[in-house]
């Protein structure tokens, strides 16, 4: 099974613009690819074919006339984190089952403008809450590469749609590596930006001081160009940073020879599993290959920041999450009164992992709590800056593992959420600090699973960070496809 | 060691009705992981300011003019109950 919904955004924008192929085409193959595959994998949550085959043909006329934007006509997938105006938008939970958004967020605002196609909204866990996708509401996503293993989450959805052909690309939403940790288990290629690079305007909040957008695409260059699309300030979002709309494709092919990269030694440690530490080691001697000078970076408080994330993350869902009250949108059980009602409302429309981290954000901001718990995470959040900061003195980029482990059972870790929470143990400190952060595949491991390396740059680094994996990609030469895909 | 928790107290702030079973389930579980979470508490000193955004801005600011706010109908379509343009809920206060 192989077609035009395996190739890169970049190919089919080429292929689209030499009028060799049309948006309509390409809609056509992954709806395809939908249909053959997505009883299986569960990627999408509210599939969005009829409003694709509009969109297409009408971009099809609009490339025809010559001017149009890179990524028109190139299909995507959106996290139903994201809002869609008109498109059910349920966040994974069956709080909001049922709500449509009255307005547009703004990624998909701006690639609405460009001429992005909607195939549709895709499944994650509640409310972005999970590493496995195991939380979402509506069914567990499978992982392309193995049925029985896990996607990774919470953009799970997001993550398998673009390995399996079901997209070209796709966004999702990144608050502790809610797109890189997933990006990784199912071998495709994970941006999370600087923190406020990419407007937030209609994303369902989890933890504001952590949530960012990001992309999944098959190569370095697509998310480059993806992030060229929707990246910059915007003015219906105050956290949203003052940089203007750029290309970010244009220095990927700039030379990594005397850049200086750090391994971050903290991540290779006894918990990382050997085919996880080989494989990236082996990506690393290839950066020096290239030129690169590799040197060992220290960031000596990564074990406290999973400590730290798991107050403040759930602290600020808890006070985000406090709107979900039955008053405006979404589920309403009915109470004697108000309080009752919502009460009895969010206790039937939130699952577990919801559940668990209102309560614990709830317990940490409560009063007598406060100063042990949130105060003391936010001074680990300084110091986790800090560590960046010397290591970022010595070194252009860092290099770790993105996750500890390859793809997990479902099942596996349900019942063990701290056992879960460590699948984040690499990628949070990029949330904590704000710093962008991407992920590339870099081989199998023994099961056959995809392994994923991490590279961080400082804040705004962007096309440094780009360039780096825009190597190192071209070096390592991934080229494996999920067994599924050769099949049919 | 485990950190022991009124989990009836934090559910009522909450505002989350929770079964018998979740609360047990709740009471171990964020004992376990509050114990976890309380190594911040090894390295975060007296001298080390907290840090509430990696990225801070302050006074962002708009231009004060009037802009169209979303539809009315199109927002209190997704209520669960509406009676004259407004969100109708249960009792909020006792009456005499």
């Amino acid at each position: 099974m192989s077609g035009l919904s395996d190739l890169t955004a970049t190919e089919l924008a080429a292929r689209l613009r030499a009028d060799e192929i049309s948006s309509a085409e390409i809609v056509d193959a992954c709806l395809a690819r939908i249909d053959a595959l997505d009883e299986r994998v569960h990627a999408y949550l509210t599939p969005t074919g009829e409003l694709a085959r509009e969109q297409a043909a009408s971009v099809d006329s609009r490339i025809s006339a010559g001017g149009a934007p890179d990524c028109a006509g190139i299909p995507l997938a959106l996290k139903d984190v994201l809002s869609t105006r008109g498109v059910t938008t349920t966040c994974g939970s069956k709080i909001l089952e049922t709500y449509v958004p009255p307005y547009d967020c703004t990624p998909w605002e701006r690639l609405r403008e460009d001429g992005g196609v909607l195939l549709g909204k895709t499944n994650c866990d509640e409310f972005a809450m999970g590493s496995s996708n195991e939380n979402s509401a509506f069914g567990p996503v499978h992982n392309p590469w193995d049925l029985d293993v896990v996607p990774g989450g919470s953009s799970g959805g997001s993550a398998a749609a673009v390995a399996a052909g079901m997209a070209v690309w796709a966004l999702g939403t990144d608050t502790g590596g809610s797109v890189r940790q997933p990006a990784s288990l199912c071998g495709v290629v994970g941006l999370k930006p600087t923190y406020g690079l990419i407007s937030r305007y209609g994303l369902i909040a989890f933890a504001s001081s952590l949530d960012t957008v990001g992309t999944f695409t098959r190569s370095v260059r697509d998310a480059a160009m993806l992030l060229s699309v929707i990246a910059g300030k915007d003015p219906m979002d105050a956290t949203s940073l003052d940089e203007p709309r750029r290309d970010y494709t244009v220095a990927l092919n700039e030379p990594v020879a005397g850049l200086r990269v750090g391994v971050v030694k903290e991540a290779f440690g006894d918990g990382v599993q050997p085919g996880v530490r080989a494989s990236v080691r082996r990506a690393i001697d290839r950066l020096a290959d290239l030129g690169a000078e590799v040197g060992e970076a220290s960031l000596p408080h990564t074990d406290y920041a999973l400590s730290a994330y798991y107050l403040i993350a759930p602290s600020e869902a808890s006070s985000n999450l406090a709107r979900y009250d039955g008053v405006r949108y979404g589920l309403r059980v009915d109470g004697s009164d108000s309080v009752e009602m919502m009460t009895r409302t969010r206790g039937a429309g939130f699952g577990p992992e919801v559940k668990r981290r209102v309560m614990l954000g709830t317990y940490a901001l409560s009063a007598g709590y406060f100063d042990a718990y949130y105060g003391q995470a936010q001074k680990v959040r300084t110091l986790i800056i800090r560590d960046y900061e010397r290591a970022f003195e010595a070194f252009d980029v860092l290099v770790s593992p993105t996750s500890p482990t390859t793809a997990f059972r479902i099942g596996e870790r349900a019942d063990d959420p701290l056992a879960m929470y460590l699948s984040d143990v690499f990628t949070i400190p990029a949330n904590l600090s704000g710093m962008p952060a991407i992920t590339i595949p870099c081989g199998l491991d023994d099961k056959g699973l995809p392994v994923g390396a991490q590279l961080t740059a400082p804040v705004l680094q962007e096309p440094r960070l780009l360039q780096v994996a825009n190597a190192l990609e071209g070096s390592i030469g991934f080229d494996a496809r999920p067994p599924l895909l050769a099949v049919a | 060691m485990p950190v022991e928790i009124d989990i009836e107290h934090v559910a009522r702030l909450a505002r989350l009705e929770l079964t018998d079973e979740e609360k047990d389930r709740l009471r171990r579980q964020l004992g376990l992981i509050l114990e976890h979470a309380a190594k911040v508490g090894e390295v975060a000193t007296a001298d080390v300011p907290p840090t509430a955004y990696a990225i801070p801005r302050s006074n962002v600011l708009r231009p004060d003019e009037l802009v169209p706010s979303l539809p009315r109908q199109d927002v209190l379509a997704n209520a669960p109950e509406v009676e004259d343009d407004r969100f109708r809920v249960p009792r909020i206060a006792e009456v005499e």
